[in-house]
């Protein structure tokens, strides 16, 4: 047992009401520069679509991520011989295309134009090249289904669809989508670790965030390849690959990260979860249905004495151990198995899980055409889903319907039982048996309510700070620098010559 | 007296600026050492470029390694006159290959407005400095056959003299401007590695096919927490 301590997320897709504000938080923050402009770290996606870069999901096209190979995993598209031999030209690389070109507008026209007949106007101009473009697409031009003919219709997870079904889909009344938040999940598997030449990616051990030393990177973008997330990006001005950092200076003071701070739906969860890093090949290895009860066998039981006392022996911070306690993330991830991995098929063992949406499949059409949205009909509605399980299953469960209906009957069921509560108006018989199906007792259903809709900043965000007082020893013996002040000197205070 | 500049004062000068430059440059401008890669901008063009121009030049440089390091190896091999004609023409095969690649990646760069948004005026030189090199090598190969033959019995010593710190002119001097421009543009290439991004040879990443897969760093030694009474300093990331 080598138990170490991982930053972990939940994402509730059910509140999530695509308003982009983490987005916007992460670039003002962090990629508002030149050859940077073109990367959103944090972006939201509407599903069904075809995502940012285009089609990324599909690892046919880019070969990211890992595929299983006996009782080990390789890199599906970098690696030693593969990846060196690819340095100078990689088949695999998404290209600015597949995202978008940048833009901005001529607004200094607005003020500086020649009085004549006309209005001034502010046209896009390309932020590499300067000169006009006509913008053909942006990381979000899908949004709400928009242009779905082109974007949502070409979404890889309908790849287990028949085309009948997939063609009803696109019905009007059939339609439906939810959104999808995504960024790095720092993850436990890391490929682009594993896929980087020069050996710039590492994981951070103390808190498991992933990160790219600037000063190494040598440009071989083969972490843009392995990312099968492909949120490891390329910015083209300095010629050196960036990521999301999950705003590490204020995740060290405890603060959350800004995509979270800021998320106006009260979406995310991000906290602490204690694992087992003897576990990691073995799980990132299992077969595609075991995957996520692997994946969750790794993190282990903050309350358990023999995982604390291990702990404890690798240095991890009483406060940590107490976050991990307390942490969200491990309630809907581990005790009550509502959050699940995205595309856990990857084999990356991500660390940030979603609560599937169980608002677009509550509702569908009946024999008139017209919605059922009766409350005698919600409990049936997981099953006649308008949303197709097996779309949802390609998204969170590597395929696995059951899984995903088990999580989805269990939030109905938390629905029906705070129904029968509040309003009172379901026969009591049906919301015990939702309970009974979902195998949850009342003070769990309560617990899930509590979390999901009524949750308190310091509930959401259970951050152990790095403790900065003593965070410079991560650095330095405190002895050698004395008369320092915090980080402001990188050199001992030597007398020069 | 433009012997003696060119052929020892610019070698030697060279050999200094690329070791001192070098090391300088990678420790104190980490962020600048990058193989500044274009392909995220445009791939298509690159691959029809890049893979031949490299794998030209990367053929050509160990050859010439090869001639330096062990050239009785190499008079023995060209012993039998049909190897020896293998040997030339795989040889100019390859420098074909990397000026075709050369070529195509400039006119890439030209055609491509977004490309000519990166390049600087360094990347002018090393285009004028490698155009150099891989036409008079193959004006070289052609006019002053074979070259594999009098390279270890010319080439070669003088190389080896300059090692040495005893530098022999005698033999470079009388040879025809062709080769001279050869010798000349490879020492300026050699001496300008750290002032473009040529340094990215010198961080090829050799050391991948041995690491492990996954990399970890902790800031400090989790297992050694230090007290008050323990001042020695844990094991301190390299990468810092």
């Amino acid at each position: 047992m080598d138990i170490r301590s991982q930053i972990a997320m939940v994402f509730h897709l059910d509140k999530c009401i695509g308003c982009h504000t983490c987005s916007i938080a992460c670039k003002n923050i962090w990629t508002d520069r030149k050859g940077a402009e073109y990367m959103w770290w944090n972006n939201v996606e509407t599903k069904p679509g075809t995502g940012y870069p285009s089609k990324w999901e599909d690892q046919e096209i880019y070969k990211g991520g890992w595929v299983k190979k006996g009782n080990s995993v390789l890199l599906k598209g970098a690696g030693k011989f593969k990846g060196i031999k690819s340095l100078f030209h990689n088949p695999n690389m998404p290209i600015i295309d597949d995202y978008y070109e940048p833009w901005t507008y001529q607004y200094e026209n607005l003020f500086e134009a020649e009085e004549g007949d006309d209005q001034p106007i502010a046209r896009p101009v390309s932020l590499i090249t300067g000169e006009y473009i006509t913008p053909k697409s942006g990381p979000n031009w899908d949004d709400d289904l928009a242009g779905s003919e082109e974007y949502a219709k070409n979404d890889v997870n309908f790849k287990n669809l028949t085309p009948a079904d997939h063609e009803a889909m696109f019905q009007l009344e059939r339609m439906s989508f939810h959104y999808l938040p995504r960024m790095c999940n720092h993850c436990l598997n890391p490929a682009c670790v594993a896929a980087c030449p020069s050996g710039a990616i590492y994981k951070r051990g103390e808190d498991g965030v992933v990160l790219i030393n600037q000063k190494k990177c040598r440009a071989w973008r083969m972490c843009v390849t392995a990312c099968p997330y492909k949120k490891s990006y390329y910015n083209w001005n300095t010629g050196k690959s960036e990521k999301c950092v999950l705003c590490y200076p204020r995740l060290e003071a405890g603060e959350a990260p800004a995509c979270h701070h800021s998320c106006v739906g009260r979406i995310r969860y991000i906290s602490v979860m204690l694992y087992d890093a003897d576990k990691i090949e073995a799980a990132a290895a299992s077969n595609d249905e075991d995957l996520i009860k692997n994946q969750l066998a790794i993190y282990v039981d903050p309350f358990d004495p023999k995982v604390i006392a291990s702990a404890k022996e690798n240095g991890i911070h009483e406060s940590t151990i107490e976050c991990a306690q307390k942490s969200p993330v491990y309630k809907f991830v581990k005790k009550w198995g509502l959050a699940l991995p995205l595309h856990p098929e990857f084999r990356t063992l991500p660390n940030l899980f979603y609560v599937p949406p169980l608002l677009p499949t509550m509702s569908y059409a009946n024999e008139d055409g017209a919605y059922e949205t009766t409350s005698e009909s919600l409990w049936g509605a997981v099953e006649k889903s308008r949303l197709p399980m097996s779309y949802l299953a390609s998204l969170f469960s590597a395929g696995n319907k059951e899984t995903i209906k088990t999580v989805l009957k269990k939030l109905m069921a938390v629905r029906l039982h705070r129904r029968a509560e509040t309003v009172g108006d379901l026969p009591p018989e049906e919301s015990e048996d939702a309970m009974r199906d979902a195998i949850m007792d009342k003070e769990t259903a309560d617990d899930i309510f509590r979390l999901t809709s009524l949750p308190l900043f310091d509930q959401r965000f259970v951050i152990p700070p790095a403790h900065r007082e003593e965070a410079i020893e991560m650095m330095e013996s405190t002895a050698d620098v004395k008369g320092n002040s915090g980080f402001g000197f990188k050199e001992p205070p030597v007398r020069g010559l | 007296m433009s012997n003696y500049f060119f052929f020892i004062g610019l070698p030697y000068a060279a050999l200094v600026i690329l070791l001192v430059g070098s090391i300088f440059r990678y420790m104190n401008f980490g962020f600048k050492v990058s193989s500044l890669s274009s392909q995220f901008l445009e791939s298509r063009e690159l691959f029809y470029g890049n893979r031949p121009f490299h794998w030209g030049l990367m053929f050509l440089f160990f050859g010439h390694l090869v001639a330096f390091l062990v050239p009785r190896s190499v008079i023995a091999w060209n012993s039998i006159p049909v190897r020896l004609v293998i040997l030339e023409v795989v040889a100019f095969g390859f420098g074909i290959s990397a000026l075709v690649g050369m070529l195509l990646l400039i006119l890439r760069r030209l055609k491509h407005k977004r490309l000519l948004m990166v390049t600087t005026k360094m990347d002018a030189f090393v285009y004028v400095i490698l155009l150099t090199q891989i036409i008079s090598g193959l004006w070289v190969a052609y006019f002053a056959r074979w070259g594999s033959a009098w390279f270890p019995t010319v080439l070669t010593p003088y190389l080896k003299s300059l090692f040495l710190l005893n530098p022999d002119i005698a033999a470079v001097s009388t040879l025809p401007l062709s080769i001279k421009i050869h010798i000349v543009s490879a020492f300026v290439l050699i001496g300008m590695i750290p002032f473009t991004r040529f340094m990215h040879f010198l961080v090829y990443p050799i050391p991948y096919l041995w690491r492990r897969y996954q990399y970890v760093i902790w800031n400090w030694d989790r297992k050694k927490i230090r007290t008050s009474r323990k001042l020695v300093n844990g094991v301190r990331s390299k990468n810092n």
